[in-house]
C-alpha cells in the first residue's frame, strides 16, 4: 500500500513549536501548571513512613527517593549516602527507587525544573538530602521518645537502631508508622563533618550488585509488558527531511508486523516483537522531503565555519584589556586555527522509551535526563496538562547528554505514535519505541562542529602582549526552552565556557563568537564547551610556554588565576613525578581545565607503537571537587572520563558527505577499547568546599594532555581533531 | 520451525522463525533481558553468552544454528570462575552504568575457565572485543586479576 502524507510537517509542528515558547515561559514563571498532587507512591500503607526523599517500611528497608536519572554517574549511591549518614541508618537496609516526575517535589535546585546535567546532582542535592535524612531521624526519635516516655534527648540512633540508655530499643521499621504521625521539622540539626560516617569515607554503590550479575530488567530497554508492541523507525537519510510518502507492502509481509504509522521524524513499523520491527523497517521504501534538509558535507561546513573565525563576531563577556589594539602593535603576531568534528555520544544502551497512551493520560518508561521537559512537551503534543504525563525513570545504561533532551524530541516521537494508533481506532496498548546502534549514531543531536582561531601578539623580546580568540560553531541552547537562560546578547554560555574567561591571566583577552546554523541537530556531549575550549587554551599554554623557552607546568603556574586550579596542576605533577627525567621513548603533556565547579588536572604518559601510533601508557589525575562525598565514586568517574574522553580525541567524529552521516555502526564510529585504556592514577584533593561534580569534569583536559605529550615528543601541534587523521591513531 | 536447545541447563524448545538472532530470542521470546543489545553486528559484546562454554555474539547466532547446543546466558552462570568474577565486580565496584558489564561478566569468565591465571595480555586478547562506553576498563583488568586470586585461594 503506497501512503501520501499530507504536510507531515504541519501535522504535528505548529503546536509542538508554540508549546515549546510556552515552555521557555514556564520555566521563569509558568511552572504553576505543573504543580501536581504529591508522589503517588508517597501514599502511605499503615506503619509506613512516607516523605518525599525517605520511606522506611516496616519491614525496615529505608527508601531513597532519587529525583535525578542515573546513567552510571553514581547518583543514586551519592544520594543515599547522604540520606544513610544524617539518619545514622545501617548501609544494608538502604534501597533506592527513582522519583516519579513532579516538579515541586523534586526539581534540581540548580535548573528550577526535574533534570540531570552539567554535573549538579551532588551539588544541588547536598543540603536537601543530608536535610531529608536529618528529618527521618528526628522523627524517629519522636516517635521513640513519646512510645518510651522519656526525653527526646536521651534518645540515640547508631546504624539504624534507635535506643534509650534504659535498655529499650527498636529498629527503624518498627517506628515507622509512629514517626510518621511526628511534625516534620522545618530545620533539622545537620551533623558537623567529623561526625560523618559514609559521607566522605565509603558507601556501597546501592547498584553494584545487580549490575554484577546481569543488571536483569533494569533499563529502559528491557522493559517488557503484556501485549507489547515494539516500534522502529525508518529514519530521514538527511537531517531536516521528512517522509511524505512510503510504501510498505514488503514491510507488512513480515510475520509479527503488526502496523506501520508515519511521523515527522520517520515511517515506523510496530511489531511484536524487536527483530520482525527491525526487518521490516528494512524493507520499507520512503520516500523523503529533503527541501529544508542539511545537503552538506563537513567538509564544506568546516570551511565555512573556519571562514568565519576571519571575520570579528559577537563580544563573548569576560575579557581583559584591549586585546585588538595589543594585536595591531605587537611586533609578532602567531594564528592558530583549531577544528573539532561532530561526536555522537553512543552511550551503551542505544535510545529507548515505552509509551502507554490512553487518550486522557500517557505513562513512559526510560531513562529520562530531564523529567520536566519531557513531561511539558509531551503534554503538548498529546494536548494533555503535564500532570496527566507520568514518567517511570529507569537506569539508563549511559547517557553523556544524549537522554538529555531539550526538545524530548524521542519522546515526542514515542507520544506522536501512540497517538496515530489510538486515533486510527486502536486500543492503548504500551509501545516500546527502539533505537539500533545506526540510529543512534547516524541520529544526529552530536557535539558541534567547533573552529577555532586564536592570535597571539608579542613585542620584540617575546613577551605576549594580547591575545584575540574567535570560536564558530551552532549553539546548543538557541531554539530551545534554556535560551532565555543561556544565551545572552547572541552569546550562547557553552559555545564559550571555558574561553571566554581564560583561567590564566594575560595583558590582554578578547573572545568573540559567531553562531553558525545547519539542519544537523547538536547537543551537550560530557563537559559540553569544555570539550573544545579546555583542548585550545591548554594546548596553547603549551605554545606559548615553549615560545617563552619556559617549562609548561610552570609557565601555567606564573600566569594562574585560581588557587585551586594551581593546586590540582601541582598535585598532578607531583604524584607523575613531572621534574623527573622519563624512560627512553616516553613522553608527557600536562593539562588542567576547570569546568562544573571542579578542578582537574591530568599527566598523559606516552609512547608511540611501531606502527606511528599513539598509545597513552598511564594518565595521573589529580580533582578537587569540594567535599568529596563518595571518594572511590569520584575515582571512577575520572576514569571514565578520562577513558571516554580519550576514545573521542584517539578516533571518534561523525562526518557527512553531502548530508548523509557516513558513519553507521562501531564498525565505523570506533569506540574505545581495553587495549586503548591507560593507566589510571587519581588523587582526590581534600577539601571543606561545597560538593561540585564529578561526572564531565574528568573528560577535558585528557586531549591536551595527550596533545602536549605528542609536541614534546615530536614537535607537531595537532590542531584538528581526531588523531586518527594524522595516523596518530 | 522448533528449535531444541539447553538453556542455563534446562532443554528449552522454541518456535519462531529459525533466522531469528538469539539475542531476541532471549530477550523478547523468553523476556530474559540480562543479554543486552548494543549493536546488533558482532561489535561490542553486550550479547554475549557462552556456547558449549565458550563465548559468541548472541546477536550473529540465529536460533538454527543452536539446535542441540548449550547456551549459558548471564542469568544462568554459575560455577567457580563465574563465582569468582561477580565477587570481584562487585568488590571492585567495576560497573558504572552497567549496560555492558553481563557480556564483560561471561567474557572473563570464559577467559578465567580456560586462562585462571591470564596476563594482561591474555586479558587484552580476551577482552578486546568487549566495549563499554564507561570505559570501566581498567577496573575489569584489575577485577579479572582479583578473581583469578580468589579461584586461587
Ligand atoms: S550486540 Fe552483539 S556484539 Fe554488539
Ligand atoms: S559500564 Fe557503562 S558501558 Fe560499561
Amino acid at each position: 500500500m503506497l501512503h501520501l502524507l499530507e504536510k507531515p510537517l504541519e501535522a504535528a509542528r505548529p503546536s509542538r513549536r508554540s508549546f515549546l515558547k510556552m515552555s521557555a515561559g514556564a520555566l521563569g514563571g509558568l511552572m504553576l501548571a505543573l504543580r501536581m498532587p504529591g508522589t503517588a507512591r508517597a501514599a502511605s500503607n499503615a506503619g509506613d513512613f512516607a516523605q518525599p526523599f525517605v520511606h522506611i517500611r516496616p519491614d525496615n528497608k529505608v527508601i531513597v527517593l532519587i529525583k535525578h536519572l542515573d546513567k552510571g554517574q553514581g547518583t543514586a549511591s551519592g544520594l543515599a549516602t547522604l540520606v544513610a549518614d544524617e539518619l545514622d541508618a545501617d548501609a544494608a537496609q538502604i534501597e533506592t527507587d527513582f522519583a516519579p516526575a513532579n516538579v515541586d517535589l523534586y526539581k534540581n535546585l540548580a535548573f528550577g525544573v526535574q533534570g540531570t546535567g552539567g554535573s549538579t546532582a551532588i551539588a544541588n542535592s547536598f543540603l536537601q538530602y543530608r536535610t531529608a535524612g536529618a528529618a527521618a531521624k528526628a522523627m524517629l526519635v519522636a516517635a521513640a521518645a513519646g512510645e518510651w516516655d522519656v526525653p527526646a534527648a536521651e534518645v540515640t540512633v547508631s546504624r539504624g537502631v534507635v535506643s534509650h540508655a534504659s535498655g529499650k530499643s527498636a529498629t527503624f521499621g518498627e517506628l515507622a508508622g509512629l514517626a510518621a504521625a511526628q511534625e516534620v521539622p522545618a530545620e533539622p540539626a545537620l551533623k558537623k563533618p567529623e561526625d560523618w560516617i559514609y559521607i566522605g569515607k565509603s558507601f556501597a554503590r546501592v547498584d553494584v550488585p545487580a549490575k554484577s550479575s546481569g543488571a536483569v530488567g533494569l533499563y529502559g530497554m528491557d522493559h517488557q509488558a503484556d501485549n507489547m508492541l515494539v516500534a522502529v523507525l525508518a529514519r530521514p537519510p538527511k537531517f531536516g527531511a521528512v517522509p511524505t510518502s512510503f510504501d510498505d507492502a514488503e514491510a507488512r509481509k513480515i510475520e509479527g508486523v503488526v502496523d506501520v504509522v508515519s511521523v515527522p521524524s520517520g515511517v515506523a513499523v510496530l511489531a511484536t516483537s524487536t527483530w520482525p520491527a527491525i526487518n521490516a523497517r528494512g524493507l520499507l521504501e520512503v520516500t523523503w522531503d529533503e527541501a529544508v534538509a542539511e545537503s552538506r558535507s563537513t567538509a564544506e561546513m568546516a570551511e565555512e565555519l573556519a571562514a568565519m573565525t576571519s571575520e570579528k563576531g559577537l563580544p563573548v563577556p569576560g575579557g581583559e584589556g584591549d586585546a585588538d589594539g595589543a594585536l595591531a602593535q605587537a611586533a609578532n603576531v602567531i594564528e592558530v586555527d583549531y577544528a573539532f568534528p561532530f561526536l555522537a555520544h553512543a552511550p551503551m544502551e542505544p535510545l529507548d522509551i515505552t509509551v502507554l497512551y490512553d487518550g486522557e493520560t500517557a505513562t513512559f518508561w526510560t531513562g529520562s535526563q530531564f523529567q520536566t521537559i519531557d513531561q511539558m512537551v509531551t503534554a503538548g503534543v498529546l494536548g494533555l496538562t503535564p500532570d496527566k504525563i507520568a514518567i517511570n525513570t529507569t537506569w539508563a545504561g549511559g547517557s553523556f547528554g544524549r537522554r538529555a533532551q531539550p526538545d524530548s524530541h524521542y519522546f515526542a516521537e514515542a507520544a506522536l505514535i501512540a497517538k496515530a494508533r489510538l486515533e486510527a481506532g486502536n486500543p492503548p496498548q504500551p509501545i516500546k519505541v527502539v533505537w539500533t546502534r545506526e540510529d543512534d549514531i547516524k541520529g544526529g543531536y552530536y557535539r558541534p562542529m567547533v573552529a577555532h582561531k586564536a592570535r597571539v601578539g608579542f613585542d620584540e623580546d617575546g613577551n605576549v602582549l594580547g591575545w584575540q580568540h574567535r570560536i564558530a560553531t551552532k549553539s546548543i541552547m538557541k531554539g530551545t526552552s534554556f535560551e532565555q537562560f543561556m544565551v545572552k546578547d547572541g552569546v550562547d554560555a557553552t559555545s564559550v565556557e571555558g574561553i571566554g574567561e581564560l583561567p590564566y591571566s594575560m595583558p590582554a583577552f578578547q573572545a568573540e563568537v559567531h553562531n553558525a546554523e545547519t539542519a544537523v541537530p547538536v547537543l551537550w556531549w560530557r563537559s559540553v564547551g569544555h570539550t573544545h575550549t579546555g583542548y585550545v587554551a591548554e594546548t596553547m599554554m603549551d605554545r606559548l610556554a615553549k615560545q617563552a623557552g619556559e617549562d609548561p607546568l610552570a609557565y601555567r603556574l606564573k600566569h594562574i588565576k585560581h588557587d585551586r586550579l594551581a593546586g590540582v596542576l601541582k598535585l598532578a605533577a607531583e604524584k607523575a613525578g613531572w621534574d623527573k627525567p622519563l624512560p627512553e621513548g616516553r613522553y608527557r603533556g600536562i593539562a588542567a581545565v576547570e569546568s562544573f565547579g571542579s578542578f582537574v588536572a591530568e599527566v598523559a604518559e606516552i609512547s608511540f607503537r611501531e606502527d606511528g601510533t599513539v598509545k597513552v601508557e598511564k594518565v595521573t589525575c589529580a580533582v578537587d571537587c569540594g567535599i568529596p562525598v563518595n571518594p572511590d565514586n569520584i575515582r571512577a568517574q575520572m576514569e571514565g572520563g578520562i577513558g571516554y574522553g580519550l576514545g573521542a580525541v584517539l578516533r571518534n567524529e561523525i562526518t557527512l558527505t553531502d548530508g548523509i552521516v557516513d558513519q553507521e555502526n562501531f564498525d565505523t564510529y570506533l569506540p574505545i577499547r581495553m587495549t586503548d585504556m591507560p593507566e589510571i592514577d587519581v588523587h582526590i584533593v581534600p577539601s571543606e568546599e561545597a560538593p561540585s561534580g564529578a561526572g564531565e569534569p574528568g573528560t577535558p583536559p585528557i586531549g591536551p594532555a595527550v596533545a602536549n605529550a605528542i609536541a614534546a615528543a615530536k614537535d607537531i601541534w595537532i590542531t584538528d581533531l581526531p588523531l586518527s587523521k594524522h595516523d596518530l591513531a | 520451525m522448533s528449535v531444541t536447545f539447553t538453556l542455563n541447563g534446562t532443554p528449552r524448545t522454541i518456535d519462531a522463525d529459525p533466522e531469528t538472532p538469539l539475542l531476541w530470542v532471549l530477550r523478547d521470546d523468553l523476556k530474559m533481558t540480562g543479554t543486552k543489545f548494543g549493536c546488533g553486528i558482532a561489535q561490542c559484546g553486550a550479547c554475549t553468552v557462552h556456547l558449549d562454554g565458550d563465548p559468541i555474539r548472541s546477536c550473529q547466532t540465529l536460533l538454527e544454528d543452536i539446535e542441540g547446543a548449550s547456551i549459558t546466558t548471564i542469568e544462568g552462570v554459575n560455577g567457580k570462575a563465574a563465582e569468582a568474577v561477580k565477587a570481584a565486580w562487585s568488590e571492585l565496584d567495576v560497573p558504572q552504568c552497567g549496560y555492558c558489564q553481563s557480556g564483560q561478566i561471561l567474557a572473563a569468565t570464559a577467559l578465567l575457565t580456560e586462562t585462571p591465571k591470564p596476563t594482561d595480555e591474555d586479558i587484552d586478547y580476551a577482552m578486546d572485543g568487549n566495549v563499554c562506553r564507561c570505559a570501566t576498563y581498567a577496573r575489569i583488568r584489575k577485577a579479572i586479576h582479583v578473581a583469578a586470586d580468589k579461584m586461587e585461594a
